[in-house]
């Protein structure tokens, strides 16, 4: 079917990356979870995730997969 | 459970997955030309996204909510849903039976049983399998609702009616590509929504070494945390070891069972039948763009699957150690009750007299309409009578004091207690996500079996069917001919498909609404598997596997199993439970100590009965397909693939062998 799904799942990811990452990182207090700021470190998680699931889709577009 | 307050940033995720979701379908919408394309696919996914969807097509109501409560009423044992039962299923149904749903070219599971028996089969099938879609499509949606409106106050009438106009959005627009892509962006909400759930709640019981070590003390006393009854005590590995406390016996373990209810009518025959014959998954498979790809599907999915246990039960076992920490000021959520109720009971113990304690705890236990712990009543009753208590201090203490569990809410405390806004937002929206692609995976299967097995069939069958007409002339003459009616073009069958997909999202809303009578969803679907599935199996691995199986033998077998399983849930009840919709309103013959024994048993028996039938009978009447009719569709008479072009590490046999040993080991590990 036309549309790879590593477009989408990178995309939203990413960009719930940046969201996480970022609100973890301005709002320190209200982010920590039995001493850790899960949303920074979970956000730079979902950061790579994303990131990589878009690499993925940009390399699938240069050379598509044989069917 | 109170309602929480979501921030900003929560709604931004939860939005965010709902634009992209519905931002998939509009993409999807323009590939979509044909009922091909819309119902099926046109079998062009590659094998990583069939694969993931596969198990996430399962993982709605059933696994999250489900498997937690399960993990905390039965401990790890649960996990043999997945051991014993999905990968064993899975590696099976890759290596021996794909080739012949693949292969055959049938576009459903019926279409399959329409090719191998007849149309009988093919119309009991798809008639039993429509309404267990619209059945599981309805539980799913019915515990969403139900989550919203107690975690975030909405409406449950509300929720329910938006989040299945999402689902008819992107459904409606991308067809099953749809539904089989957001699978996957929910497999991996899930699994990155939940880890750090999981992470938390290990790490706030000290560990999984501290986890196990206050479980062995829960063990010896569950009624302690309102596990079982009062005066039950299990060795102290019944929650933390997976066979051990089931080799022992149907009374030494939560659960129930024994092994042969175990490993015969769970691993076998349920998780066969499910993993195997259930459309719902196998469609994902066969969605995918060649034989390879379709046999891989189940393996890829095997691979996830495997380790999906500490995802969803380990939750429950926290919970449940939680619970037995009294520092931790956490317990496993009792039933949910009404801030009315809970306002009338803070008014009874205000009014009550400390010195009869006992009256205070009838009249508290009335008015919240649930058994109390009457010890806490009675220091609650004392505290407020020394120092008056807030109200809000008043309403916990009885929160506390409720001696009843709503193992369904198990996953949503934890959420709530670990996750700070951002994560809680992650965490919701997977759980929102899990819930509305259970109900996008059936009616995508829904729409499938009506339109083609039931529809398309009908009217091949019956009202296109060439029928003998006179004509009268107009000199009067008469002749006699035949009129054959055309099938309708696809667009006829591609609009039909929509439309049907409009009339699976209504039934399922029905369904939803009559779903929010049981307190345990998980019980309730098994049930519905047990009379649907368990006899199908056999139906299979008779047709498939010999080929002396006649068409007859075939349909009187399935009918009778399904018979007999309503016939076992008729006479059979599982402690504690009332005749009624439980079971046993015809006649008490035996008890069961736990639903999941008596679901167990009567898969098994259900398998027994219809394998028993369909064999007998087919003995008994001859075949009336030939040996050519049935190749492509029984074992026998069907070449062996032979996989000389791939490398020996991707041949499904060979990938199953070592998904198998893996298994094998996980069971050791956790003996």
């Amino acid at each position: 079917m036309g549309l790879d799904i590593r477009w989408p799942i990178g995309l939203m990811f990413t960009l719930i990356g940046v969201l996480l990452t970022v609100f973890g990182f301005v709002k320190k207090a209200a982010s920590t979870s039995l001493d850790i700021n899960i949303n920074l470190v979970w956000g730079i998680l979902l950061l790579v995730f994303g990131v990589g699931m878009l690499l993925g889709a940009i390399s699938g577009r240069k050379n598509p997969p044989a069917a | 459970m109170q309602a929480i307050q979501l921030q900003w940033i929560d709604y931004t995720i939860l939005i965010a997955y709902v634009a992209f979701v519905i931002g998939i379908g509009w993409a999807l919408s323009r590939y979509m030309k044909t009922s091909a394309d819309f119902l099926t696919s046109a079998r062009s996914i590659p094998t990583w996204v069939t694969g993931l969807a596969f198990i996430s097509a399962n993982l709605g109501a059933l696994e999250l909510v489900g498997m937690a409560a399960s993990g905390a009423k039965y401990g790890i044992s649960t996990a043999h849903f997945y051991w014993v039962g999905a990968i064993p299923a899975m590696i099976f149904l890759a290596v021996f039976m794909m080739p012949f749903y693949y292969g055959s070219k049938a576009r459903s599971v019926p279409e399959y049983l329409k090719m191998r028996f007849d149309e009988r089969v093919r119309a009991l099938n798809s008639v039993a399998f429509a309404v267990m879609t619209i059945f599981a499509s309805g539980i799913s949606m019915n515990a969403l609702a139900k989550l919203l409106n107690q975690l975030l106050g909405w409406d449950y009438n509300i929720a329910l009616w938006v989040c299945s106009g999402v689902v008819l959005l992107y459904v409606l627009k991308g067809g099953l590509t749809s539904a089989i892509y957001t699978e996957v962006l929910q497999f991996f909400m899930i699994v990155l929504g939940f880890a750090p759930v999981v992470y938390l709640g290990l790490k706030d019981v000290g560990g999984w070494k501290a986890m196990n070590h206050s479980l062995q003390a829960v063990a010896v006393n569950p009624a302690a945390l309102n596990l079982k009854d009062a005066g039950i005590s299990y060795a102290p590995d019944a929650w933390t070891s997976a066979w051990t406390p089931v080799l022992a016996g149907s009374a030494h373990n939560p659960m129930g069972v024994d092994w042969f209810a175990m490993i015969f009518g769970l691993g076998f025959v349920l998780s066969f039948g499910y993993w195997c014959t259930n459309f719902l998954v196998v469609q994902r498979a066969m969605a995918a763009k060649n034989m390879t790809a379709a046999r891989n599907t189940p393996l890829v999915a095997a691979v996830p699957k495997m380790f999906f246990p500490f995802l969803v039960i380990v939750p429950g076992m926290i919970a449940v150690a939680l619970t037995s920490m009294p520092d931790k000021n956490y317990r496993i959520p009792p039933p949910i009750l009404s801030e009315a109720t809970y306002a009338k009971a803070v008014d009874v113990v205000k009014n009550a007299r400390p010195a009869d304690s006992v009256a205070a705890v009838k009249a508290v236990g009335d008015a919240l309409g649930k058994k109390v712990a009457p010890d806490k009543i009675a220091s609650l009753v004392a505290a407020n009578a020394a120092s008056k208590l807030s109200d809000p201090q008043i309403k916990q203490g009885l929160y506390n004091s409720i001696a009843e569990n709503y193992y369904d809410g198990v996953i949503l405390s934890l959420v709530k207690k670990y996750c700070p806004p951002g994560l809680l937002g992650l965490a919701l929206t997977a759980l929102l996500a899990s819930f509305m692609s259970g109900m996008a995976g059936n009616v995508t299967a829904f729409n499938t079996v009506f339109t083609y097995d039931l529809y398309q069939s009908s009217r091949r069958n019956w009202l296109d069917k060439p029928r003998p007409s006179t004509i009268t002339h107009r000199d009067g003459k008469t002749e006699d001919v035949v009129i054959t009616p055309k099938d309708p073009a696809d667009t006829h069958y591609f609009w039909m498909g929509k439309f049907i997909t409009v009339v699976g999202i209504l039934l399922s809303i029905g369904a939803a609404y009559f779903a929010s009578m049981y307190d345990n969803a998980m019980d309730i679907i098994q049930l519905v598997f047990g009379f649907v599935n368990a006899p199908l199996f056999a139906t299979f691995l008779l047709g498939m596997f010999w080929k002396r199986t006649t068409s007859t033998g075939a349909f009187y077998g399935l009918f009778g199993g399904i018979a007999g399983s309503a016939l076992f849930h008729s006479l059979t009840i599982a402690h504690g439970n009332l005749p009624g919709v439980k079971g046993g309103y015809v006649h008490l013959a035996r008890e069961f100590p736990s639903e999941m024994a008596q679901n167990f048993w009567l898969a098994a028996f259900a398998f027994i009965v219809c394998f028993t039938l369909t064999l007998v009978i087919s003995l008994a009447t001859s075949r009336t397909k030939s040996d050519a009719d049935l190749k492509g569709l029984v074992y026998s008479l069907t070449p062996k693939i032979v996989d000389h072009n791939i490398p020996f590490y991707q041949k499904p046999a060979v990938v199953g062998i070592v998904l198998l040993i893996v298994c094998i080991i996980l069971n050791f590990i956790f003996w």
